[in-house]
């Protein structure tokens, strides 16, 4: 059966009932995607309006819709570990190993790859072209194939739980483990190709954004006026630009190793195995900075908004996101400080790691002091953002311990670690991203997320955090090697028993998400934006319409200085309309993207089954959808100044009706925008 | 086709630039690709496993030979970016086409290579010095096989276009992409086929 490949019956998860119950609710929930569009009649919008989109904001939130669907997946494989860990004292629990050891390295990669990732260009795609003033990213197409790329990837993901078994490798998968000697079957196959392909369209994510950034500003938007959370994605571009590759090199060599019987990483024949780790950390450490670099961001938006007040401190935030951007490319190695290299080496990389702290701890004074003196009004983004600033200093203390090589001697590879990087990536990142998401849900669709229920959606999750983790610290003290599926101590139960508790409040915590969209959609004529700008907002997204018009701005904004909107507004200058509308040149929508896309998902499945000539036929839909691309010269449209002015007409009649300020209300405001000393 | 039709719109130029700017990106990143990848060749050049060293494998008669076709692929290369802004058409497709050829010959002198070595038991399955050696010599192989098919996409636009200015944009990054590997082999020769000879 050369046909299928290594493909055969026996890859259906029929051997399993929890492996059989995976797949089943992955295809009922694709099927149930499909029966939906179908139900609505909405095929011809999901496609013609979607799919072929080339439009940032739209792209933005395809990209969010996926991190969300990933970010439930990635729980139910912890809330899965949590649940085995609880119960196997002494015992098998309910997982075997093997599915064990499945379930910990899906949870990583769906979590790192593929619910961070999109999360973070979701919220680069729908606020950065706003926040600079532009009509579009520099490469609308190229947007389109990153989203389809990563898709494909997580596309993968979700497979690998329906026709195979996924990898038993960790989200690092370092040989020789992951080599096909010690782990033949395609498990890890489908992780290399996975990552491989979702990284080249991170890498078109960063070229895009850092030519956008660099050379599609508005007007009078100089470098040192970028909002922040612009300034966090481009070093994040930067970082993807020069990391992304490692990895690629990571991957591909360790795919000519499993497939090709090459020795890069094999123990005999002249391998060398250290240098798959090096070359992983090597995009390891700087990706930890691209994905929370933009939170970051995000934070810098809400305080400032949230306290009624001027950053404070925006050179010296700048000059932090520069400086942790740099330094993130000398730390790798501490991810293996005992690892074989010598007292020498260790204590280099072990004084940048501790030097790497120092700008971080810029940023939380300044968010702090932006704070101080403030009229705070706590609406959901800044309780996260409150929440973040107070959980993240302690997992950055017991980052600042693990980066003493002696200390890491003693911590490595224990629960200690887990709860470490547990602690910076909840609070750091996922907490930064919800944070977005709720400030910028209005901007996306034009009404706001209920206030109650992510109120209580923050108090679930923090709590959560707290009893599912600090126990973790207390194990990896008493020595718990993390990735256990049973274990003979009795002292450790108790602890792990707390841990589960603690991931029962944060599915309390995923429910409040859900319950606070339906309820939103819902009741979203109560909570309508009107005017565009719901939160009294600084920067220049909160001048466009909500959602914002296909070309964003009728008329380029005139930028006069930082916070450009806050200054429009106390010049007064806000929400003029100009003299006359111009045509506007717009990007015509296209199904290139989704093609090239859905064959690198073809060519993925294809090359891990060996099914050569469906790899073969992939690569070639891929080249021929691009040589056509690349020969079409209309690949724009014009919209001509009437139908501009048509959506403004629209726009400013329903700016009429708004109230001009819809924080106004708010128990704790502080007053309308007044010129500010620069 | 005169100079005149190549006037562009100020937009338009602008978009070029972004284009040409988002372009030297990209190499950026490749060319962090091959250091990365120059990086394992030379941590892996002495785990020969008992099999063949370089000394015994390369001959610098024929990495000579693939310098010369290959460096003077560029030099024609360059002549037809001349011709481009002479806006002479035919002139622009004869160079891409002698481009074309001389790049044909350089991967046809590499496969050729390949393939002696892999009769000789010399594979990159046999060690992880030539797994490196395959690995780095042949990925730029694939670049300048990706470049040889784009050559040939343009010839075509040219040909059916004409030197209109997204065509003339194309052919500048194009440019750009084929110097690049140029500069890669370079690296490559002095990197692995002389000190591996000497």
């Amino acid at each position: 059966m050369d046909l299928f490949g290594r493909l055969t019956i026996e890859s259906l998860p029929f051997y399993s009932a929890i492996a059989a119950s995976g797949a089943a609710v992955t295809v009922l929930g694709a099927l149930a995607v499909v029966g939906a569009i179908t139900y609505f009649g909405a095929w011809r919008m999901v496609l013609t309006e979607w799919v072929s989109s080339v439009d940032h904001k739209k792209i933005g939130i395809m990209y969010i819709m996926l991190a969300l669907v990933m970010l439930v997946r990635g729980f139910v494989d912890a809330a899965m570990m949590r649940s085995q860990q609880a119960i196997a004292y002494n015992s098998e629990g309910y997982l075997p190993p093997g599915h064990f050891d499945q379930i910990f390295s899906s949870h990583g990669t769906i979590m790192i790859f593929f619910m961070a990732m999109p999360f973070l260009a979701g919220l680069a795609n729908l606020i950065v072209p706003q926040q600079i003033g532009s009509r579009d990213v520099a490469f609308p197409f190229m947007n389109s194939i990153s989203l389809w790329l990563t898709t494909a990837g997580a596309g993968l993901m979700l497979l690998s739980l329906v026709v195979g078994k996924f990898s038993t490798a960790g989200w690092t998968a370092y040989p020789p483990y992951s080599g096909v000697q010690f782990t033949p079957g395609v498990g890890v196959d489908y992780w290399l190709w996975m990552v491989f392909i979702a990284g080249f369209g991170s890498t078109m994510t960063g070229i895009n954004f850092l030519v956008t950034i660099i050379k599609c500003r508005a007007p009078g938007m100089t470098m040192f006026r970028l909002p922040l959370f612009t300034w966090t994605i481009f070093v994040t571009s930067l970082l993807m630009i020069f990391a992304f590759p490692a990895l690629t090199v990571a991957c591909a060599t360790l795919i000519l190793d499993r497939n090709f019987d090459f020795h890069f990483f094999t123990n005999a024949m002249g391998g060398n195995m250290m240098n798959y780790i090096n070359l992983f950390w090597l995009w390891g450490h700087p990706e930890v900075y691209i994905l929370i670099l933009p939170a970051f961001g995000v934070f810098s938006e809400v305080v400032a908004v949230f306290s009624q007040k001027r950053l404070f401190g925006y050179v010296s935030l700048v000059c932090a996101t520069v400086a942790i951007g740099l330094l993130s490319f000398t730390v790798w190695l501490h991810h293996f400080f005992t690892m074989g290299s010598s007292a020498r080496v260790n204590s280099f990389f072990g004084t940048m790691t501790t030097i790497i702290s120092v700008p971080t701890g810029v940023k939380v004074f300044d968010w702090l002091l932006t704070m101080y003196r403030g009229r705070i009004i706590f609406k959901p983004p800044m309780l996260f953002t409150i929440g973040f600033l107070v959980t993240f200093v302690i997992g950055g203390l017991s980052g600042v311990l693990l980066a003493l090589p002696p200390v890491d001697y003693m911590m490595h590879n224990t629960t200690f670690l887990v709860a470490h990087f547990h602690n910076m990536i909840i609070p750091g990142v996922l907490f930064g991203y919800l944070a977005g998401y709720m400030f910028w849900f209005p901007k996306a669709f034009g009404f706001k997320l209920n206030e109650r229920w992510g109120t209580y959606a923050f108090w679930c999750w923090i709590i959560g955090f707290y009893v599912a983790f600090m126990p973790l610290y207390v194990l990896g003290l008493l020595g718990m090697p993390r990735r256990m599926e049973h274990y003979e101590i009795a002292a450790w139960q108790p602890h792990l028993i707390v841990a589960w508790v603690g991931a029962f409040i944060i599915l309390l915590g995923m429910a409040c998400l859900a319950v606070q969209l339906i309820v939103s959609i819902r009741e979203r004529n109560e909570a309508l934006d009107l005017t565009g700008d719901p939160w009294n907002g600084r920067s220049l997204e909160w001048a466009t319409s909500s959602p914002a018009a296909p070309y964003n701005f009728a008329v380029l904004p005139q930028v006069e200085g930082r916070d450009a909107w806050w200054d429009m507004k106390a010049r007064g200058v806000a929400y003029q309309r100009p003299d006359k509308y111009e045509d506007i040149i717009m990007p015509k929508n296209t199904y290139v993207g989704a093609v090239i896309g859905g064959a690198g998902f073809v060519f993925g499945f294809a090359m891990i089954w060996w099914m050569w000539w469906l790899a073969a036929l992939a690569l070639l839909v891929i080249f021929v959808a691009v040589v056509i691309r690349a020969s079409d010269d209309d690949s724009d449209y014009v919209m001509p100044a009437s139908e501009v002015k048509k959506i403004e007409d629209a726009r400013f009649a329903e700016l009429a009706k708004a109230p001009r300020n819809e924080m106004a209300d708010d128990p704790g405001y502080a007053g309308d925008p007044v010129p500010e000393a620069t | 086709m005169t100079l005149e039709a190549m006037t562009v719109s100020p937009r338009d130029a602008e978009k070029y630039e972004e284009k040409e700017f988002g372009f030297w990106l990209y190499l950026m990143s490749d060319a962090v690709i091959f250091a990365l990848l120059f990086a394992t060749y030379l941590v892996m050049v002495g785990n020969t496993a008992g099999g063949p060293t370089g000394k015994e494998l390369f001959s610098l008669e024929r990495a000579a030979a693939e310098t010369l076709v290959l460096l003077l692929s560029s030099t024609t290369f360059g002549f037809a970016a001349v011709a481009l802004s002479a806006g002479d058409r035919s002139k622009v497709l004869m160079w891409l086409a002698i481009t074309v050829l001389l790049g044909a010959c350089f991967i046809f002198l590499e496969i050729g290579e390949f393939c002696g070595m892999i009769q000789e038991g010399a594979g990159p399955e046999r060690s992880g010095f030539l797994s490196a050696f395959f690995t780095l010599v042949g990925t730029h192989g694939l670049h300048v096989s990706v470049g040889l098919l784009w050559i040939c996409v343009m010839i075509g636009q040219v040909f059916f276009k004409g030197l209109t200015a997204p065509v003339a944009s194309r052919l500048m990054r194009l440019g750009l992409f084929w110097h690049f590997l140029d500069i890669i082999w370079v690296v490559i020769f002095s990197v692995v086929y002389l000190p591996g000879v000497l």
